[in-house]
Order: structure tokens, then C-alpha cells, then sequence
């Protein structure tokens, strides 16, 4: 098991490595070979060193992106110039907030429709209709109606959070076994402590499951909606660097929202494996 | 008639079909009693609706006509009066056994402390012999281990009367055994009532003070119910050596194998009163024995075939 590991790690580096070293040669600056006399005089009379090239940036440009910013996460020179921690921290904050907002009426909305199946047929067809929407699709009736683009960004990410929670809850909680519901009603336990104690337990790793794909989903939608609504964020900053055409920047940017996304994924694995029962 | 501890009439019950169709009922005419104290096994094939019963008298489902009484009240859904023990333990897999057992307990004495409320348990625990492991979680139990703190669970509320729904069904013969003789020596040692379903013809041997014989379903009745007859101290080691153990089991298996379907449905030509079905005490006669014993091998076999199918 752990040669495998091994083995599996040691694969990894050297496709990373393969895949810097094919970037690496697909972005070698077109040499000045080509350059005639003139054209190498035209370019020195314009300012412009022969070691800038206007194509794709090399790994080692963007090695250089990743230096600077790591280097100095928290820095704020103004709206335009902040570090990638403070952005980071924007975005993260805009998908916490909405994300609970989702829980606290995905959770007891599902629970509620998931014990009443009378319910669960009565909100299929709405859940069914809404959850195909893209988010960003409610943008501009957001930002009508809440007239302040931060706001909207945290809806947005609130509407398309709430889908996979409420219909893993109300799936969770409508799937307990009959058995384990049996017990609770032969033993005359109240309703609040057979929620609790009964069916919430019973259904939690799988209203985790989508808890963890509606974070997933947030993730996702966040970028995007920043990029539409500006100001500060992960989804902003690249979009800001793409009008700065700053490729290694932006770069850097996708990266870390990879990283960021991936122990968002990680933390929620943990809360699912926490719940989690063997039968 | 309010003598007696726990009284079922006319009980009826017909699942609703599918597409307007009438579906015949599975029993209907139940007509028993269980007096306090009494071991009551019921034995019949799959489909007799011996469950159904068992969940009506549980208060988990409702039958389509007849009522139950216990102990002078009807019985209007579950009550912690009535301890059930379940066919496939339900134990909740993310409590430990202790904390399985304390959730019942918890729900019928809400006031009592975390420490009582723990020494109660383990105390039940321990009688079922698994003192060591209530710390486990259920997943890292066997399945005899299971069925005995669903028993332990059952025990500990202690309830005015249990029923058990086949509950070692799921289990090997070795540990059946074993978990047979605990229920015997608990149940002798409380006097509790108890009401249980088993496939198994020994079991209900074993157990029971009465053994209640249905007809096969649909329309299945309570066809005649044999009392057991042999002194209330057996054991599963000695039961075999009593001469009347042999002719209760030859003329169980020999209705389960004949004459259950000769009961079955309202064509039956024999008079049979479902208010007052008879009662048999097989192991008192002693002359049809010894011709029995011999032919009922095969049909003794070839009914674990048809029952543990």
C-alpha cells in the first residue's frame, strides 16, 4: 500500500515535470535569428528588450507571478492592487455566506419535504424547473432587485448552493430505514428527538453529499459571477489581469482557485467520512 | 373474557391492490389470548401474514377490522408497553450498543441521570451476556451479538409484554442455540409475556407454553393451537429426552406439511369455529407416537426446506 503511494507520488512529479518541460519548450522565445539588422534596430529604438516576447508566457515568467504573490499574500495597494490572500479571502467569504444561507433553508426545507411525501410530490416540479437555471442566470434580476452588486454575488451563489442540498436532504431523510423509524415510534420518542437523534444521523452522510456538491458548484459559479460583478475576489482579479493582459498573473490565478477548490472538496470529504456509518 | 392479558378479535387485514382490484384478505378471524406470563409462539408459512400480527399488536400497522386489547385498553398505536425485538436487529449503526440500549431507555424514563440511565443498561447488557463490548459500535458486532442487544434493548424498557419477530432468523444454527437458551433463562427468570414468531418448529418447542397454528394465507386462520405441554424448566439440552417433545414436533411439522393448506380459504368443508379454534395438547397422547416418529424424519426435513426456503 504505501510503495503504491510511492509509486503513484513519484508518477505524479514526473508528469508535472513532463508537462512544465513541453510548456517550457512550446513558449522558448522565437530567437532575434530572425530578426534582420533593422528590425533589430527598430525594436531597440522602440524600448523593447529582445528578451520580451509578446506570445504565451514560459513556466518560468509565471514561476516568477507565483514568487511575488506568495511572497506577499497581504498586501493592499488600493482597489486594484491587492494581495492574492485578500482576494482569495473575498471570495471565500461571498461562498461562506451564501453557502450557509443555502444550508439554513436547504436543510430544514429538505427535511420537512422529505418526511411529508406529500410535500416532496408538491416541490418536485418547482426544484425540478429551478434547478437546471445557471446562477448566473439570476444576475440581473439580483441585482434589480437587491441593487448592490455584492449582494448579488452572495444570491447567486445562495440559489445555486440550495439545489443539491435540498434534494439530497429530502432524499436522505425520506430514504431512512423503515426499521431504524419503527424503533423510534415503539419506543414513543417526541418528534424533535427522533429528528435529531433518528433521522438526522440517519441521513447526514448523505445530506454531507450534497452539502459537498453544492460547495463544489459554489466554487465554480463564484469566479464567474466576480467577474461580472467586479470590485474584489479571486473571479475579479482574473479578469482584471486579463485587461492588463497579464497572462502569468492570471495563470497563477486559475491555480490557486484549483488549490482553494480542491481543500474545499478536501474539508467537506473529512465532514462526510465524520458521519458516516458502517452498517 | 378481561381475565386475560392480551386479547385479539376478528382481526382482519387486507392490503390495498393495485388498479381497483380487490385483493383478498390475508387473515381474517383471528380470535387469541395471552395471559400474563405466557410464552406465546406462532408458527405458519410465509404469507400467513404472522408479521402483520405482530406489527398490529406492535401498533405499527393497522388492521382492516378487529380490534386488540392489552391488559383492558385497546391497543391505538406503538406504546413503550410493548417492546418489540425486529427481524433484522435495527440497531442504529452510528450508536454504540450502550448508547443503542440507552436511547430506550432514555425514552422511557426521561428523567432519570446519565449514570442510572448507564447502570441500567449494562446491566440488561450484561444479561445478555455482552458486558465487554458496550463500547462497540453495532458494525463491529456479529450478528448473534446484534440480535442480543436488539433483545437487551427490548428487555431494558421492560415492557408489560415483548414480541419478537423472528428474531434469530438471520442467524446460524450454532448461535441460535445459544441465544435460545439465554432467552429461555431470561424469560423463566422474569415472567415476562412474550409473543413470537419463528419459523423453526423446535424453537417454538423449546419457548412457548402455547403455540399458535396458522392456515396459509390468503384468508388464513388461527387453525389450532397446541399447548406445550411438558414442565416449564426444559432446556435445549434435555428437551429431546421427554417422550412428549417428539409427538408436539411430529404433529406440528405434520400440519405445517398436510394440513395447513386444508385450512386455507372459505371452500374448506371441515366445520372449524375461528372464535374458538381447538386446542391440542399432542404431547399428552401416547399412542400415535411411535408410528409417527419414524415417517415424520422425511417430512421433518423436507419442511426445513419449505420454511427456511
Amino acid at each position: 500500500m504505501r510503495s503504491l503511494s510511492l509509486k503513484a507520488t513519484l508518477i505524479s512529479a514526473m508528469l508535472f515535470l513532463v508537462f512544465i518541460g513541453a510548456w517550457h519548450m512550446a513558449t522558448l522565445p522565437k530567437e532575434s535569428l530572425t530578426l534582420s539588422t533593422a528590425d533589430a534596430e527598430y525594436t531597440a529604438l522602440m524600448g523593447k528588450g529582445a528578451e520580451k516576447s509578446g506570445g504565451f508566457p514560459p513556466p518560468l515568467e509565471v514561476g516568477k507571478a507565483f514568487v511575488k504573490y506568495l511572497s506577499d499574500p497581504f498586501y493592499d495597494h488600493g482597489p486594484n492592487d491587492k494581495g492574492i490572500a485578500i482576494q482569495l479571502g473575498h471570495s471565500l467569504a461571498r461562498v461562506g455566506l451564501g453557502f450557509f444561507l443555502a444550508v439554513l433553508v436547504a436543510v430544514p426545507l429538505g427535511f420537512v419535504i422529505g418526511m411529508s411525501p406529500l410535500l416532496l410530490r408538491a416541490f418536485d416540479p418547482f426544484i425540478q424547473v429551478l434547478k437546471p437555471i445557471s446562477p448566473l442566470a439570476w444576475m440581473p434580476l439580483a441585482l434589480y432587485t437587491l441593487k448592490d452588486s455584492n449582494v448579488s454575488g452572495i444570491f447567486v451563489i445562495f440559489i445555486c448552493s440550495i439545489w443539491p442540498m435540498l434534494i439530497n436532504t429530502a432524499f436522505g431523510v425520506a430514504s431512512v430505514r423503515r426499521d431504524w423509524i419503527n424503533v423510534a415510534r415503539t419506543l414513543e420518542v417526541n418528534p424533535l428527538r427522533k429528528a435529531f437523534l433518528v433521522i438526522l444521523p440517519a441521513a447526514a452522510p448523505t445530506i454531507l453529499t450534497g452539502m459537498r456538491i453544492s460547495m463544489g458548484i459554489a466554487w465554480l459559479v463564484i469566479v464567474a459571477a466576480e467577474m461580472l460583478v467586479g470590485g474584489t475576489g479571486i473571479g475579479y482579479f482574473v479578469w482584471n489581469e486579463w485587461n492588463n493582459l497579464a497572462l502569468p498573473n492570471v495563470i497563477f490565478a486559475i491555480t490557486m482557485i484549483g488549490v482553494v477548490g480542491m481543500l474545499l472538496d478536501m474539508i467537506f470529504g473529512r465532514l462526510q467520512k465524520l458521519v458516516t456509518y458502517r452498517e | 373474557m378481561s381475565a386475560h392479558f392480551l386479547i385479539v378479535e376478528a382481526l382482519k387485514k387486507v392490503f390495498p391492490a393495485s388498479a381497483g382490484a380487490v385483493n383478498p384478505p390475508v387473515f381474517e378471524d383471528i380470535h387469541f389470548h395471552i395471559d400474563k406470563g405466557e410464552f406465546v409462539c406462532i408458527v405458519g408459512h410465509s404469507g400467513c401474514g404472522k408479521t402483520t400480527i405482530l406489527n398490529v399488536l406492535a401498533g405499527l400497522e393497522e388492521a382492516t377490522a378487529g380490534d386488540a386489547f392489552m391488559d383492558g385498553r385497546e391497543v391505538r398505536g406503538p406504546s413503550l408497553d410493548r417492546g418489540v425485538v425486529f427481524q433484522g436487529h435495527a440497531l442504529m449503526p452510528w450508536m454504540s450498543v450502550l448508547g443503542n440500549v440507552a436511547f430506550a431507555v432514555k425514552s422511557k424514563w426521561p428523567e432519570w441521570s446519565k449514570e442510572k440511565i448507564k447502570e441500567h443498561c449494562t446491566g440488561y447488557l450484561e444479561m445478555v451476556g455482552l458486558g465487554h463490548a458496550i463500547h462497540k459500535k453495532p458494525a463491529e458486532l456479529s450478528g448473534g451479538m446484534k440480535q442480543r442487544v436488539g433483545i437487551a434493548r427490548a428487555f431494558a424498557i421492560q415492557p408489560k409484554m415483548l414480541l419478537l419477530d423472528e428474531p434469530f432468523g438471520a442467524l446460524d444454527a450454532l448461535t441460535r442455540g445459544t441465544i435460545q437458551d439465554e432467552l429461555l433463562k431470561i424469560v423463566q427468570a422474569t415472567h415476562q409475556t412474550v409473543f413470537m414468531i419463528t419459523h423453526d418448529v423446535d424453537e417454538a418447542i423449546l419457548l412457548a407454553d402455547k403455540i399458535l397454528l396458522m392456515s396459509n394465507g390468503p384468508h388464513a386462520k388461527i387453525a389450532e393451537i397446541v399447548e406445550v405441554t411438558m414442565p416449564r424448566d426444559r432446556t435445549r439440552a434435555g428437551i429431546h429426552h421427554d417422550p412428549q417433545y417428539y409427538r408436539i414436533r411430529n404433529h406440528l411439522v405434520d400440519f405445517l406439511v398436510n394440513r395447513s393448506k386444508t385450512y386455507a380459504g372459505a371452500e374448506t368443508g371441515m366445520f372449524h369455529d375461528p372464535r374458538n379454534p381447538p386446542l391440542v395438547q399432542p404431547g399428552l397422547d401416547g399412542e400415535r407416537a411411535p408410528v409417527l416418529t419414524l415417517a415424520s424424519d422425511k417430512s421433518a426435513t423436507s419442511l426445513k426446506q419449505i420454511v427456511n426456503h
